[in-house]
C-alpha cells in the first residue's frame, strides 16, 4: 500500500507516493535522482550512504523513507550549492583526503556533524567521530587532516599546512 | 536488500498505539531506532505485517532523576546518554557504555529501550541494567506494569513484553550509598557485538564494605547474565585484590559462551575474568 510522503532535501521539498518498504537511500538516489549518497555495505556498517536528517548524522540504508516524512534531509549535493566549496570539501581536496572518492560524501557529511557539535576537535576525537565511516584506499590520515583543515576555515583560525609528512 | 512489503503506521499518542497493537498484535512490530530491526527486516529475518513507528510519539526521550530514580525513558537516544551531564557525573558506566555501542550515525538513531526490548544477550544496555538493579515499565491500555530486570529476558529475542505492550521506562534506583561503575566489552573493531562484556555496580559503607555489588555479563549467555556468585563473593567483603579473584574466577566459570569467529570459549571465558577485575577497579576509582 503506497502512501504519500514529502521529504525536504537541500531546501527543497519532494513529494512521492512510496511503499513503506523503501529505504531513504533508494529515495534519494532513484526517486529524486542524488547520486552523491553511495550505497557501500547496505548493512549500516560502512557509512558511505551517510546524510544528516534534520541535522543529524544517519545511515540512510538503514531507515525507511516513511520515516523521513515531513523532515530535512541534506546530501553531498547540498553542502556547496554555488561554485565555491564548502570548507569540508576544500578540507578533502587540499589534503588529498580521498582517493577513489566512494566513502567521501558519507565522511563529508558525517564530519559536518562532528564540526557543529565540536568546531575544535582532537585528533582522538576525530578518528573516534568518523569510526562509523570506512575508507579502504587512505588509511585515515588525510580524511582526518581534512577535517582538521575543515575546522580551522570554519573557525576562522590560521589553516594547518597540507604538505604531506615526511618520515625523516 | 529490500525488506518484505509492510503497511506502516505511525501513531503520534501512545493511547492511539495501544489501539494500534490491538488491532494488529502478533503480526505488529514497534518501530524504535530501527538499527536491529531493519537489518533484520533487509533480510527477511523479519517480516511484520506493520511497522507501528513510535518515533512521532513526544514525552518519552527523558533521562532524569526523580522519586529516588534515575528514570530513563524508552525513546532516549544513545547519543543523548553519550552527552548528558547528569549521566557522565553520576552514572559513568552508561557513557561507557553508550561509546562502545555501534557507531556515531547508529547512535544518533538508536535508543535506549530499544536495545533492552531487543532481547538481544548481545546487546550492551542488559548488562549494564543488571549491574545497577533496573526495573522496566512495560505499559499497554490497561495501564503500566513494573517488572524487574531478572524477571525481563525470557530467551533470544523473547522478553516479558507481551504483544499489546510497549516498553516505556527504565528505572534505576539512585544508590544510597557511596557508589562506583563502570562497563567494557571486548570488541574486535568499532561497531562489533562483544566478545564478552562486564557491567559492574558496588557500593560501599563508611568502613569500605561491599553493600552493594551488581554485575551483569554481556553476550557470553543465551540470555543476559547475572553473575550471582561473583556478586556474593563481594557483598561483605572489603573489595582487596583477594576477593575480586576470586568473583572474576566465579563470573567466568558460570558463563556459558559458544565459541565463534570472535573466540573459542576458553578466550571468552578467561576474558570475562579479566574485566571483571579490571571494571572493578574502574568502579572503585569512580567512589
Amino acid at each position: 500500500m503506497k502512501k504519500q510522503i514529502t521529504i525536504t532535501v537541500n531546501g527543497e521539498a519532494h513529494t512521492a507516493e512510496v511503499e513503506p518498504r523503501l529505504l531513504l537511500v533508494h529515495f534519494i538516489r532513484e526517486n529524486i535522482s542524488l547520486t552523491g549518497t553511495h550505497i557501500g555495505c547496505d548493512t549500516s556498517s560502512c557509512g558511505a550512504c551517510t546524510i544528516l536528517l534534520n541535522g543529524k548524522s544517519v545511515k540512510s540504508c538503514t531507515i525507511l523513507a516513511i520515516q523521513a516524512d515531513g523532515k530535512e534531509v541534506s546530501t553531498v549535493e547540498g553542502l556547496a550549492p554555488g561554485a565555491e566549496l564548502h570548507a569540508i570539501q576544500e578540507g578533502f581536496k587540499e589534503n588529498h583526503g580521498l582517493h577513489c572518492g566512494f566513502c567521501t560524501p558519507g565522511m563529508m557529511m558525517r564530519a559536518v556533524e562532528l564540526l557543529e557539535k565540536n568546531p575544535n576537535p582532537t585528533e582522538e576525537e576525530i578518528r573516534w567521530g568518523i569510526s562509523g565511516n570506512l575508507c579502504r584506499c587512505t588509511g585515515y590520515n588525510n580524511i582526518v587532516k581534512a577535517i582538521q583543515y575543515a575546522g580551522a576555515k570554519m573557525r576562522g583560525d590560521e589553516l594547518p599546512s597540507t604538505e604531506p609528512e615526511f618520515i625523516q | 536488500m529490500i525488506p518484505a512489503p509492510f503497511d506502516y503506521v505511525a501513531p503520534t499518542t501512545l493511547d492511539e498505539a495501544f489501539e494500534l497493537l490491538e488491532k494488529y498484535g502478533d503480526d505488529a512490530k514497534i518501530l524504535a531506532g530501527g538499527h536491529s530491526l531493519i537489518p533484520m527486516m533487509k533480510l527477511r529475518f523479519a517480516q511484520p505485517e506493520t511497522l507501528i513507528d513510535i518515533n512521532n510519539i513526544p514525552g518519552l526521550s527523558y533521562i532524569k532523576e526523580e522519586d529516588g530514580y534515575l528514570k530513563i525513558g524508552a525513546m532516549a537516544r544513545e547519543v543523548d546518554l553519550e552527552h548528558s551531564d547528569l549521566i557522565r557525573d553520576k552514572y559513568p558506566i552508561f557513557t561507557d557504555a553508550s561509546k562502545l555501542i555501534a557507531d556515531p550515525q547508529v547512535r544518533n538513531m538508536g535508543t535506549v529501550g530499544g536495545n533492552i526490548a531487543h532481547g538481544d544477550a548481545a546487546n550492551d544496555h542488559p548488562a549494564v541494567m543488571i549491574a545497577m538493579n533496573a526495573e522496566v515499565i512495560i505499559s499497554g491500555a490497561g495501564g503500566s506494569r513494573t517488572v524487574p530486570i531478572d524477571e525481563f529476558f525470557y530467551g533470544f529475542y523473547t522478553t516479558a513484553i507481551q504483544a499489546n505492550e510497549i516498553l516505556t521506562e527504565i528505572r534505576i534506583p539512585i544508590p544510597e550509598t557511596t557508589y562506583g561503575n563502570a562497563y567494557h566489552k571486548l570488541e574486535r573493531k568499532v561497531g562489533d557485538y562483544a566478545t564478552a562484556g562486564v557491567a559492574v555496580q558496588i557500593g560501599v559503607d563508611e568502613s569500605g564494605t561491599c553493600t552493594y555489588a551488581g554485575i551483569g555479563l554481556t553476550n557470553v549467555n543465551a540470555t543476559p547474565l547475572r553473575a550471582s556468585r561473583s556478586e556474593e563473593a563481594l557483598l561483605g567483603s572489603k573489595l582487596t585484590d583477594e576477593d575480586v579473584a576470586k568473583a572474576a574466577q566465579y563470573a567466568s566459570e558460570d558463563c556459558n559462551p559458544s565459541s565463534d569467529l570472535r573466540g573459542d570459549e576458553d578466550y571468552k571465558r578467561a576474558m570475562v575474568g579479566v574485566l571483571i577485575k579490571r571494571m572493578v577497579h574502574k568502579a572503585k576509582g569512580r567512589f
